[in-house]
């Protein structure tokens, strides 16, 4: 096996306020371990307020107070070189990003500067990384766009002028102009129509292949991890529940959560109405004791309610915390 | 969304309501009083010395007119709209036989000069010492600079400017306190005159940017504090760009537009401001006419000065919104 | 509203000195009914004499003692900045409740008006209506003048509260129950302003006496009602500064600012308290 791209090792983040002294933690980061290989989507799922947001946010090093670091760490590896991006200083941060780490991210439709054409947003971003002089680098982010079957004109627009699917596409050149080896994508495609949509993942994916980057794809919508992700892990309450191959954990969902997820989703002839999972995900601040899931878990035992159950991993290297998890034939019954 | 000759067609119209309605709000006013307006002006007028006969005919035709008390109310109306149109004013009362147009047009650039140097001064020391302290929130010195500004702030700008003539006038007298220029200085570009307005012009502007800054201080650190937690700036310092140009190109940038807006609407407030200070400092500008004008009873000259500051400062409203979309390429209506 | 008030009261220190000094001056002004001499009395106390315990802030050339004054002055001034704001507010709320309610071309051509009202320098106008009027002009007058011509920067703000009423569930329950427009914005949308109506008194307040002491202290008012500009007037006529009497000049200005400063205090406070996006601001810093 090679050595991973990015390796997160018992990460733990917390929001912690003090409002009129009474001390607040959220504990929305808990213990989350995970790794991922060159050239492969990982798929990151989870309801909103499962802690998505606040992992991929460490991750990529964007703290800002109340959110706080309190263990772990999280380790890249570009070109050999291993950084730890919580101990790098800024100087040494901002040569990473963009040139190596590059971001697509929610709500495509303010990220872009709206006073400004797309191509200073460009210069912004990664002229420092490519070395040309200016008229070099924009011939090099022409043919980049053309690439991408976009239009070079763009790049004189401003954002205002171009349609929601136009600015995320152009958001995905941006992110990759620099050919990054891993790019965190935050729910490129939910503000979009499902035509768009359609179009936009084609070329994430397209991209991906020709530049051969790791993308960390975080969604709520599990259609969109069945067609992208080669990996997928579940997140519920601030932990991973259940990591795999995509397509095992499509077939044999082992974790009841994951179960319920993928039941979710509709399926040609489908007669009875879907069921919904009772309760609402857990309040951060006050998490409830043993297994985060067990107060809406069907198979919810006394073992479930005191103790915290461990992410293990199985010989096909297939990992679920869960101390009742399914076999295929349970899986199968409930969907 | 509007497109460019839309804004622009809305812009102009919006420029000749502002002098249609503010002409107007003028005639009323004059038609307002119930004393015979004519007869008490000339003889406030000539009360002191002898005018010949010939010149208070003069001086009686130009005021009917003026006053718009001849013919019917339609009449009346359209001589004082011609007047007004073609700006004659007729002479001036106190200084006759100078006509109006002459006394203004003299005036007019010092205040011109004095409001277009203090307003850039203000707007952009304000626009910028608040935005960074919008962004840099934890700085003590920007903190100690909001309070400073904010303590100015509500104070009205007579009262200001008085304390200043009292402060460099009577405790600490180093600064010229009356004047456009020095008594003995001949008006000539030279170094020396250049040198001599330069200096007298340090208490007024002091004064009005005194007040001014910290409207726009305020303002600007507020749109600032909204603006650094929009997406376009978390993207920016996710993509690494310098903190310089995050803070200048994204966040101050965005934040001008608004501003820009702000300094259209309040020119009428800094204009009355400029007015207040002048006469304070013996300015030789349009408030020192505007004010000696009402003490020798010159109604040709108020009402001069009352109208072409109206036509003035929404010319100069106009002008600041035609530069809108330079700022704002996304041109919408407000 | 009144527990806003409280709480504000208690947890924001701007908005309790805000509050304090104007108890200050209310108090102070207070005190002109138990003056022993009536406002306009001159001649009763032996002129120019420095602040002493017999006359706490000295008294005028023109033999009045200055404590008493400036109660009448300050009294007169509070009054007629709130006259001017009670008026214009009711101007300013129906135009931009009428605005920001109905919208479309009535909007439109009302904001129009508005700007035009917004851009115009008032302060000639007003100096032309004191030249017309001359010893007519009184107190009352000014104020009418003053509160017909300074509604519109706070019309525009109470209209675009009323924008985002106009969408919201209550007001379509009101208009399919049959309530009248005027119902709707007096019952329905007027408690929502009302806030920003506070903040917006303030700042009105603090602009209307900004022009009165200003026209006061040119002569440009009725110089026989004592307000903070007419003292000034009447200490400028008397070259107070150059014979050194100060306390006339000193008081008079302390007290005025401390008026400006006051409400200000409580605008600011209150507009941050209103404002959702700045209290988000303060959280994270």
């Amino acid at each position: 096996m090679t050595s991973p791209v990015l390796a997160v090792s018992d990460l733990r983040a917390y929001y912690r306020t003090s409002a009129f002294g009474v001390q607040r933690e959220v504990r929305a980061v808990d213990d989350v371990s995970l790794a991922i290989q060159p050239g492969e989507i990982y798929g990151l799922a989870g309801e909103s307020s499962s802690g998505k947001t606040t992992l991929i946010k460490t991750i990529a090093n964007a703290i800002q107070p109340p959110l706080q670091v309190l263990a772990g760490s999280v380790l890249f590896d570009f070109a050999g070189q291993r950084f730890d991006i919580h101990a790098l200083r800024p100087r040494e941060l901002a040569a990473i990003r963009w040139k190596h780490l590059s971001y697509i991210m929610q709500g495509s439709m303010n990220v872009l500067n709206p006073v400004r054409r797309v191509r200073q947003t460009f210069v912004d971003f990664a002229f420092r990384h490519i070395g040309r002089p200016l008229p070099e680098f924009l011939d090099v982010v022409r043919q980049h766009l053309q690439r991408l079957h976009l239009e070079p004109q763009v790049l004189e627009a401003y954002p205002h002028q171009l349609s929601g699917g136009m600015r995320q596409r152009v958001t995905i050149a941006l992110a990759t102009v620099c050919r990054p080896q891993f790019i965190i994508a935050d729910e490129p495609t939910t503000a979009l129509d499902v035509v768009v949509q359609k179009g936009v993942l084609g070329m994430i994916h397209e991209v991906q292949r020709a530049l051969g980057s790791s993308i960390l794809f975080v969604t709520h919508d599990m259609a969109v991890h069945a067609n992208l992700s080669d990996r997928l892990g579940i997140m519920y309450a601030g932990r991973i529940v259940e990591e795999g191959r995509t397509a095992d954990v499509f077939r044999a969902p082992r974790h009841p959560y994951t179960t319920h997820l993928i039941g979710s989703l509709p399926h040609l002839g489908d007669a009875a109405p879907k069921q919904g999972l009772p309760g609402a995900p857990p309040n951060l601040a006050d998490p409830p004791p043993g297994c985060r899931f067990h107060p809406r878990c069907p198979r919810a035992s006394d073992l479930c309610r005191r103790d915290v159950p461990a992410l293990e991993t199985d010989a096909s290297g297939h990992r679920v915390a869960c101390f009742h998890p399914a076999t295929e034939s349970v899986a199968e019954s409930i969907s | 969304m509007k497109t460019y000759p839309t804004y622009i067609l809305t812009r102009l119209g919006q420029f000749v309501l502002v002098v249609f309605i503010g002409i107007n709000i003028a005639f009323i006013v004059t038609h307002s009083t119930p004393i015979d307006p004519v007869e008490q002006s000339i003889a406030a007028a000539t009360q002191y010395g002898s005018t010949s006969p010939e010149a208070i005919a003069l001086m009686r035709q130009s005021l009917k007119e003026l006053y718009g008390l001849q013919g019917g109310l339609a009449d009346q109306y359209f001589a004082f709209w011609r007047r007004i149109l073609l700006g004659d004013f007729g002479p001036s009362l106190s200084a006759f036989p100078t006509p109006v147009s002459v006394l203004v047009g003299r005036a007019l650039p010092w205040t011109a000069g004095l409001l277009l140097s203090s307003t850039l001064l203000t707007w952009v020391l304000g626009n910028l010492l608040g935005g960074l302290a919008g962004y840099y929130r934890q700085s003590r010195a920007l903190r100690f600079a909001g309070i400073l500004a904010m303590a100015f702030h509500p104070i009205p700008y007579y009262v200001v400017a008085f304390v200043l003539l009292i402060v460099f006038g009577y405790l600490w007298p180093i600064l010229p306190l009356s004047g456009g220029y020095g008594m003995n200085m001949t008006r000539a570009l030279s170094w020396g005159f250049i040198g001599s307005v330069a200096l007298h012009s340090i208490l007024p502007v002091l004064s009005l940017a005194l007040v001014g800054l910290g409207g726009w201080f305020m303002g600007m650190r507020s749109l600032v504090s909204n603006i650094v937690t929009e997406d376009y700036v978390a993207y920016a310092e996710l993509g690494g760009v310098k903190r310089s140009r995050i803070l200048a190109s994204y966040v101050m940038r965005n934040a001008l537009v608004p501003q820009v807006t702000g300094l259209a609407m309040s020119l009428g407030a800094i204009f009355n401001g400029a007015i207040i200070t002048e006469q304070v400092f013996g300015y030789p500008g349009v408030g020192t006419l505007l004010v000696s004008a009402v003490y020798a009873g010159d109604y040709s000259l108020v009402l001069g000065i009352t109208t072409v500051s109206i036509v003035a400062v929404s010319l100069a409203v106009l002008l600041i919104d035609l530069c809108y979309p330079l700022i704002d390429p996304r041109v919408r209506a407000r | 509203m009144g527990r806003t008030l409280l709480d504000l009261l208690r947890f924001n220190r701007q908005f309790a000195s805000g509050a304090a000094l104007l108890l200050i001056v209310a108090a102070y002004a207070c005190l002109s009914f138990f003056s022993p001499y009536a406002p306009n009395d001159t001649y009763v106390a032996p002129p120019d004499v420095p602040p002493d315990w017999t006359y706490l802030m000295g008294t005028t050339s023109r033999g009045q003692d200055l404590f008493w004054l400036l109660s009448f002055a300050i009294r007169n001034t509070l009054a007629f900045g709130l006259a001017v704001a009670v008026l214009s507010r009711l101007l300013a709320l129906a135009i931009g409740l009428v605005a920001g309610y109905s919208g479309g071309l009535l909007d439109r051509a009302l904001m129009s008006l508005n700007d035009t009202f917004i851009v115009i320098p008032l302060f000639p106008i007003l100096v032309l209506f004191y030249f017309v009027m001359r010893d007519r002009m009184s107190w009352g007058l000014l104020a009418l003048m003053m509160a017909c011509l300074g509604w519109a920067y706070d019309a525009r703000l109470i209209r675009s509260v009323a924008m985002s009423l106009r969408h919201r569930e209550f007001t379509e329950t009101g208009i399919f129950s049959g309530m009248s427009m005027r119902q709707i914005l007096v019952e329905e949308h007027l408690p929502y302003v009302l806030p920003i109506v506070f903040s917006t008194t303030m700042n009105n307040i603090n602009w209307s006496i900004g022009l009165e002491v200003t026209l006061s202290v040119l002569g440009f008012t009725d110089i026989n009602t004592p307000t903070i500009g007419v003292l000034l007037y009447w200490a400028n006529q008397h070259t107070a500064l150059v014979s050194g009497i100060w306390w006339w000049i000193f008081f008079p200005v302390l007290l005025v600012v401390m008026t400006f400063i006051g409400l200000f205090l409580l605008a600011v406070s209150m507009n941050e308290y209103i404002d959702p996006r700045s209290r988000l601001g303060r959280r994270a810093p």
